[in-house]
């Protein structure tokens, strides 16, 4: 572990701070405007909130691994959802699907992900007190909370919660009729995600304005870390699709409740014909998925910023190719929105059209190698620190690439039709974007867990998680390729009563199960680490990474408004790591180039002229304004 | 944190468009926090009514429009095929039993743009710290948002009621084809056309209503806020142009709805 070293340029601003009030217990730490406490808020409701979402999936994999089992053992938790002869109820097995999607993809992967770093990193690393609204900042984290209360609750009603899959496809989902959580369980869901796409909204609007305006002198973006280009882009993603997705259900809201028929035509039930004609069931999932698929980035940008910071930091090497980074980051970003359809498929759109998209689907394929070569090019003939965060950047990089060449495989229209809808898709995308997502999310505590709470994780315990989830983690994914292209359908309660699946993969399936059960236990060790180290934890030093961005200026817990004195200038690029002739292995943003005439290159000691004018331009910052 | 317009550099704008205005330590562009936000908002907001929008296209198209040569020559009102707007809106208060095509709806986008200008007239007084001529144009813009809801409700309870006559329509009850007069629409049954054309109506101008509603709300506050001095103390009137920024902007997606119900 790295010893406490002094950072030249930050030792210094230890100067009178003007006063402030102590504020209440409830501003302080429940309704609280300071964004590392909001922060702190997101990370331990999307730890709750993972802890819910893995668990559902946990018992349904008990079902589709041993479908013969008495789980009478589970009937204190989850009542008369365990029918009378100990099985569980298929109802509810299609309800556990549904939430274990919808937590882990919106409550987990992007209020956990983004909500906790956005919030804690973008003021800390362009150099800012706070976010530029921290009134609607706070708004934003207590929408989520009321839009977790709501679905929590969904799933105690008597007809348990919504059952439609995350993608809530009508008229499954439009029709109370269809299903026992389609009724209020479905109602619930849609006024929760309703809230939610109100707090993204107000998270995301402060997180693009706090980039804009907020950076501290000489921050050009150009000089910003990839942590803070990566969610930049995701809160321009969210800001844009999250809104298709609120008018999507307000629409179908309109079509649960008050007869409309947007979604709805030509529907029989039991031989009698409903009223609704006119509408397209094909319109929500185009709608949907224009949310959907942008989705998918939202949750995986945020992890791949900041894995870039976490491999140049402990590769002790610049990251390559810096600016190939930020635009392979802005490719995926546009990409994002224009090939939703390849989700359709086989829904019956036009060929033609499944042919266009398909081929913008593939470009992705060239961000996205980009972004993998380059952290492979980072790591090569790297100083290489395994730190327990460098291991889980490492396995988000193995998960990216083994999820992204199944990407290849699924974005082509035509094998898409054998494929689509099987445990070949559950792999893919629990490879690509959850299990890499999660790997970011885990490696972003480990790494800024001593700035956040001034102590240190447990690296021994770090390794072991960290083993356990990688092994665990492929074991589960890795053979559900084969019963996907066996054609298991996804979804599906048993494969007991189906010819073609009845006499193959039911070991694979129990091994699946067994292996879930492996990955979630370890989880437990990562819970106790955190807990533990929260009060235990060895005490953090000033740059226990050896660092370069702006956060390890600030003191170790840092306070409301984050830097004591003025807030430090910004010089130089957030990589320079080993550089030849430097005499420590890095050199932070905050150190001016006419201080290290040893390692300047030509063109940099061009710079040293500009040092002036940029200590001059300290025009935003909020502590000299009155508030 | 208030980083608000008083900085020092927006007294001087020629200087913060030269290369540093992207190097840090200073708003780019002299836009405070709040009027991006508000632009981002606004952005986001553009979306929401952009998906409404396409779902109305898609589900108007996969209707036939009317061409006389299959329904006949004179225009009725079926369910059959989408309506032609002339014939749907064609009424104006107190002129009862006269076709006027569009005429009313032409006088509510009038006023609704009008009060854009007003808006705008706000805001340049605002500029000019005039808080007498903010308040006076700020109330011209809260009465013009005001009658714009005020004939939407005509509007709407015209489009509720339907006409004189109705229309007939063929249903399929219990395997009988039986024969029904309608008034005018709901989000069910509709006189003038297919449903779908009443359920779009409704919620997109609905939709569109509440963000006028909320449009006016949020006025009425900044007038008071400025009727009483509270921006005049403040040293600038940006509250007066952020909220003009929404105004204009529920004005223009107004054009875009009144294009796409009322014109094509």
């Amino acid at each position: 572990m790295a010893t406490a070293i002094d950072n030249q340029a930050t030792v210094a601003h230890v100067a009178e701070h003007e006063h402030h009030e102590p504020q209440s217990f409830l501003r302080t730490y429940i309704f609280s405007e300071d964004h590392k406490t909001i922060a702190k808020q997101y990370l331990i409701s999307g730890i709750i909130w993972s802890v819910i979402g893995i668990s559902l999936s946990v018992i349904f994999r008990l079902q589709l691994g041993f479908p013969d089992m008495n789980m009478g053992f589970l009937r204190p938790v989850l009542g008369n959802w365990i029918n009378e002869s100990n099985k569980l109820d298929p109802n509810f097995y299609l309800a556990l699907v549904t939430m274990h999607g919808t937590i882990m993809v919106f409550f987990v992967l992007t209020a956990g992900l983004s909500g906790t770093f956005s919030n804690f990193l973008i003021p800390l690393q362009i150099g800012a007190r706070d976010m530029a609204s921290g009134f609607l900042n706070m708004l934003s984290y207590w929408f989520f909370f009321l839009a977790s209360v709501i679905m929590f609750a969904s799933m105690f009603i008597e007809t348990g919660p919504a059952g439609g899959g995350w993608v809530v496809y009508p008229p499954l989902s439009a029709l109370p009729q269809a299903s026992p959580g389609g009724g209020s369980g479905m109602t619930m869901w849609l006024v929760s995600m309703a809230l939610f796409i109100v707090s993204q909204l107000l998270g995301g609007i402060n997180y693009i304005t706090t980039v804009i305006n907020l950076r501290t002198r000489g921050m050009s973006f150009s000089k910003l870390p990839l942590t803070i280009w990566a969610f930049f882009l995701t809160a321009v993603l969210g800001l844009i699709s999250f809104p298709v997705l609120l008018s999507a259900s307000l629409l179908l809201i309109f079509d649960r409740s008050f007869g409309t028929s947007f979604y709805l035509s030509e529907i029989y039930i039991n031989g009698e014909a409903l009223p609704n004609v006119g509408g397209s069931p094909i319109l929500f999932q185009h709608l949907f998925w224009f949310l959907g698929h942008p989705e998918v980035y939202i949750v995986l940008l945020p992890a791949l910023g900041m894995t870039s910071e976490i491999i140049a930091t402990n590769s002790r090497k610049p990251i390559f190719g810096y600016r190939a980074m930020i635009a392979s980051m802005m490719g995926i970003a546009f990409l994002a929105f224009i090939v939703w359809a390849h989700h359709m498929f086989v829904t019956g759109m036009n060929p033609f059209l499944g042919s266009i998209f398909m081929f913008l689907t593939l470009i992705i394929a060239v961000p996205s190698a980009v972004k993998a070569f380059n952290y492979i090019t980072t790591l090569w003939r790297g100083n290489i620190r395994f730190t327990p965060a460098m291991l889980f950047s490492i396995g988000l990089v193995s998960f990216f690439i083994s999820g992204g060449l199944t990407g290849l495989i699924l974005g082509n229209s035509a094998l898409d039709i054998q494929l689509h809808d099987t445990y070949f898709v559950v792999a893919h995308f629990h490879l690509v974007m959850g299990a890499a997502s999660a790997f970011g999310l885990l490696a972003g505590v480990y790494h800024w867990f001593p700035k956040m709470f001034g102590r240190m994780l447990n690296e021994k315990l770090g390794y072991i998680h960290f083993w356990l989830t990688f092994i665990g983690i492929y074991l589960v994914f890795f053979p559900m390729h084969y019963v996907g292209i066996a054609g298991f359908p996804r979804r599906y309660y048993a494969f007991t009563s189906y010819d073609f699946t009845k006499n193959i993969f039911a070991d694979m399936n129990s091994f699946i199960s067994l292996a879930a059960v492996f990955t979630f236990t370890a989880q437990w060790v990562f819970m106790y680490n955190f807990v533990y180290s929260l009060f235990k934890g060895k005490k953090a030093t000033q740059n226990p990474w050896k660092s370069n961005t702006l956060e390890w200026t600030t003191p170790i817990e840092p306070g409301h408004g984050n830097w004591p004195g003025e807030i430090p200038a910004v010089y130089r690029w957030p990589y320079d790591y080993s550089k030849p002739g430097a005499k420590d292995d890095f050199i932070p943003q905050n150190v001016p180039y006419s201080q290290t005439p040893e390692s300047n290159l030509p063109h940099e000691n061009e710079l040293i002229s500009l040092e002036k004018e940029i200590e001059a331009q300290n025009l935003n910052d909020q502590f000299k304004q009155p508030h | 944190m208030a980083a608000t317009a008083t900085n020092p550099v927006a007294t001087d704008s020629t200087q913060t468009f030269d290369k540093k205005a992207w190097m840090g330590g200073v708003e780019p562009m002299n836009a405070s926090y709040g009027k991006l936000m508000m632009w981002f908002f606004l952005i986001s907001d553009t979306f929401t009514f952009s998906a409404l929008l396409v779902t109305y296209g898609l589900i108007r198209y996969s209707y036939p429009a009317w061409d006389p040569a299959i329904y006949g020559e004179v225009f009725q009102f079926s369910n059959l095929y989408w309506p032609t707007p002339e014939k749907v809106y064609n009424s104006v208060p107190f002129l009862h039993g006269i076709d006027l095509p569009l005429i009313f709806v032409g006088i509510m986008t009038f006023i609704l743009i009008f009060s854009s200008v007003t808006m705008v007239l706000a805001v340049e007084a605002g500029h000019r710290m005039d808080r007498k001529d903010v308040d006076k144009y700020m109330l011209w813009t809260i009465l013009g948002g005001i009658t714009f809801l005020g004939s939407q409700a005509w509007e709407w309870s015209h489009f509720i009621h339907g006409t004189e006559q109705g229309t007939i329509i063929n249903e399929l009850v219990n395997g009988q084809t039986i024969q029904r007069t309608i008034f005018g629409a709901n989000l069910v049954e509709n006189q003038y056309g297919p449903p779908a054309f009443a359920d779009l109506f409704f919620f997109i101008t609905g939709f569109h209503g509440t963000h006028v509603l909320s449009g006016v709300v949020l006025n009425v506050l900044i007038f008071y806020r400025s009727a009483t001095g509270l921006y005049e103390r403040r040293g600038h009137y940006e509250m007066v142009e952020k909220v003009g920024l929404y105004w204009h902007f529920v004005d223009l997606v107004w054009v875009f709805v009144f294009t796409f119900f009322y014109l094509v």
